[in-house]
């Protein structure tokens, strides 16, 4: 049981990850339709900058402090993404307005293949550190109820708190401010929206620009863990079967989402794995996927928005 | 002046139907394949074969099966390399264990294997399509690379995972040096382009394009859309299928499952994409141009560095052409949705009214 336990706080753990990732996918869908192929581009992108300007920036101010070098690489990282979201609005989805699906999708697969090779040219190809001071030590909990207890790594349980935030805020600024609600408009219904008079290129501007930092947040979790390195990319592929479960246009979809999808894997890979020869976690996400794609295209919590055939 | 049809008067549907109603280019056409099998065996040498025409004939192959679906019935694929796979893989099987399994049939039983994998993946782009159908594809590239990574029986139970053959020969024709490898991949690719190009004109390529354009209106005036993408993903693995087992058999002789992996999916799609969508001659540039552009990229930018005085790593050659193709993919995308094919034609069609335009 006490195995049992851990299995499942290490998937829902995983799973706040992909929920993460699903995010900026969910975001940048609801509010201009394009399926965003580019967002583990951006999460590699963002936590390159992150893990460079926390290395560069202490050195070119002379400052000694690694909050403050945090705080700043934070900062910075944050505007790389802002100069980034307009950049593509500006040179790519401008010209692409009214285009089909497909092309769009296709768009931003060439969008991350430019991301990619960008990033590790301005900063570099090597596996980088970041170190935000997230404690590593594990901790046991239950230890009365079971012989040992259960073994919880308490950055996993930092990382959760962060990605709760996270979603809070989100929410927040989706419920309570002004851009907020331009931006449910514009998810509802893009014509109205601007004959109402909301800007849809700003709009999509500051979409990619909040997909941009849950990116960066993703990244910051991800590299803190198991550094930052190209692989991270895989982890927008892992990601997105997280929003055929959830549904495309549901918030709170990618974030149950991820947590099945990480839990389904982990314990699937403990107790199926070892049949058939391990490794099922690679495809297990994605034959649920599947499944739903067969039964419930809308997923879990999505709005019946397919055109059937 | 000299590419013109005027004159050349069609006295028969025959006439009239052929692939290329111009003669001027039924010559071209006809005089490129017989410099390819002929001209190139002579000129060619081991480091062009090996490194540039083989792998351009057999991406082309496999980027006709990708236009096939993507370009020509608008489904979306990432899971080509799936396909390849199991066409190299089925064709090892079948040739590794039926005795005196003959070469040619082999790898046609890949690409009958193939066939079977991409009918079953493409069952969901009957209720789902564009980006969810994505998704499916992407489902069959994954779960094909954990089968052959970790199924012992498609490997042979070979310990380190990887399969090779050797002693390929056909009909008592042993394809040993590069040359013959060129021709044999070449035979391939002519049969396969010509019939892939007739089936595009065919009854069965007009309903494909329909579906592509409006799957409703399609359906509305009697083409069954299970029917027609079925058989779309039917043909396009067969011939991917094929595809992945040249590229095993001739091209690799030994190899692993990440010789299949995703970024030969994308490669694929790009391909396409770059070469222009819904033309069969478009997979050709497309191949061509995806072959080369390292090459030449290795060649240039390292020779460019040193003019300015910098030199250039093979890292930094790697990241500039993951740039160079997402600008590209995105470009193309926004200003000629069509691709190079699209090029092709607008250059034939300003030289046949040229020197007077008007």
């Amino acid at each position: 049981m006490a195995f049992f336990l851990e299995a499942l706080f290490g998937g829902l753990m995983a799973g706040m990850l992909y929920s993460l990732v699903a995010l900026g996918f969910v975001l940048i869908f609801k509010a201009s339709g394009v399926f965003n192929f580019a967002q583990g581009a951006m999460v590699l992108f963002a936590a390159l900058a992150m893990a460079r300007f926390s290395e560069w920036i202490p050195g070119w101010l002379g400052l000694e402090g690694r909050l403050i070098g945090n705080i700043l690489a934070f900062i910075m990282a944050a505007a790389l993404m802002f100069v980034l979201a307009w950049l593509i609005e500006r040179l790519v989805l401008r010209h692409l307005v009214n285009q089909e699906g497909v092309t769009l999708l296709m768009a931003t697969l060439g969008i991350t293949y430019f991301l990619d090779g960008l990033g590790q040219t301005i900063f570099g190809s090597d596996i980088y550190q970041i170190n935000v001071g997230m404690p590593k030590d594990p901790i046991f909990l239950f230890e009365g109820v079971f012989e040992g207890g259960v073994l919880i790594n308490l950055e996993d349980v930092y990382a959760a708190c962060i990605a709760a935030l996270l979603v809070l805020m989100l929410s927040l600024f989706f419920q309570k401010t002004g851009t907020g609600r331009a931006l449910r408009a514009v998810a509802d219904d893009h014509q109205a929206a601007q004959s109402i008079g909301i800007p849809l290129n700003r709009i999509w501007v500051i979409v990619w620009f909040v997909a941009g930092i849950t990116a960066l947040v993703a990244g910051i979790i991800w590299g803190s863990k198991m550094g930052v390195q190209f692989s991270l990319t895989t982890v927008a592929l892992r990601a997105l079967p997280v929003i055929i479960l959830g549904g495309l246009t549901s918030v709170p979809g990618a974030i149950i989402g991820g947590l099945i999808i990480g839990v389904g894997e982990k314990l699937s890979e403990v107790y199926l794995g070892p049949y058939v020869g391990g490794g099922i976690e690679i495809w297990f996400a994605y034959m649920l996927a599947l499944v739903f794609l067969l039964f419930r295209p809308q997923g879990l919590f999505g709005e019946k928005i397919i055109d059937r055939v | 002046m000299f590419y013109r049809e005027n004159g050349q008067f069609k006295t028969s549907y025959r006439n009239d139907q052929q692939i290329f109603p111009i003669a001027q280019d039924r010559w071209v056409i006809l005089a490129i394949v017989a410099f390819a099998a002929i001209g190139v065996p002579l000129l060619a040498d081991e480091y062009l074969f090996r490194a540039i025409l083989i792998p351009f004939l057999i991406l082309s192959l496999a980027a006709i099966g990708v236009n096939i679906l993507v370009g020509y019935c608008g489904q979306i694929s990432l899971g080509s390399g799936a396909f390849m796979a199991v066409g190299a893989y089925m064709a090892y099987n079948t040739y590794v264990r039926i005795e005196g399994m003959p070469l040619i049939p082999a790898l046609l039983m890949g690409g009958f294997f193939a066939t079977l994998v991409g009918v079953v993946f493409g069952i969901p782009s009957l209720r789902v399509k564009g980006l969810y159908l994505a998704v499916a594809t992407l489902a069959a590239q994954f779960f094909c690379d954990w089968a052959f990574l970790r199924i012992g029986w498609f490997t042979n139970n070979t310990a380190s995972g990887s399969v090779s053959v050797s002693n390929l020969s056909v009909m008592g024709w042993v394809i040993n040096t590069p040359a013959e490898k060129y021709l044999f991949c070449l035979a391939f690719v002519v049969v396969f382009a010509l019939l892939a190009k007739n089936l595009v004109r065919s009854a069965i390529g007009r309903e494909w394009m329909a579906i592509r354009d409006m799957d409703v209106a399609a359906a509305v005036i009697g083409i069954r859309p299970m029917y027609a993408k079925l058989s779309a993903f039917a043909v396009s693995s067969f011939i991917i299928g094929v595809a992945g087992g040249l590229w095993g058999f001739i091209h690799l002789s030994s190899w692993e499952p990440a010789a299949f992996s995703i970024d030969r999916s994308f490669q694929l799609l790009f391909m396409v994409i770059i070469g222009g969508m819904g033309s069969i001659m478009g997979s050709f540039f497309g191949a061509a141009f995806i072959v080369v552009l390292p090459i030449f990229l290795n060649q240039f930018l390292p020779w460019a560095g040193s003019l300015v005085g910098l030199s250039v790593s093979t890292a930094a050659v790697s990241h500039t052409e993951f740039m160079i193709f997402g600008a590209l993919i995105v470009w193309f995308l926004i200003v000629e949705p069509h691709g190079l094919a699209k090029l092709w034609s607008i250059a034939k069609q300003k030289l046949r009214i040229w020197p007077f335009p008007h």
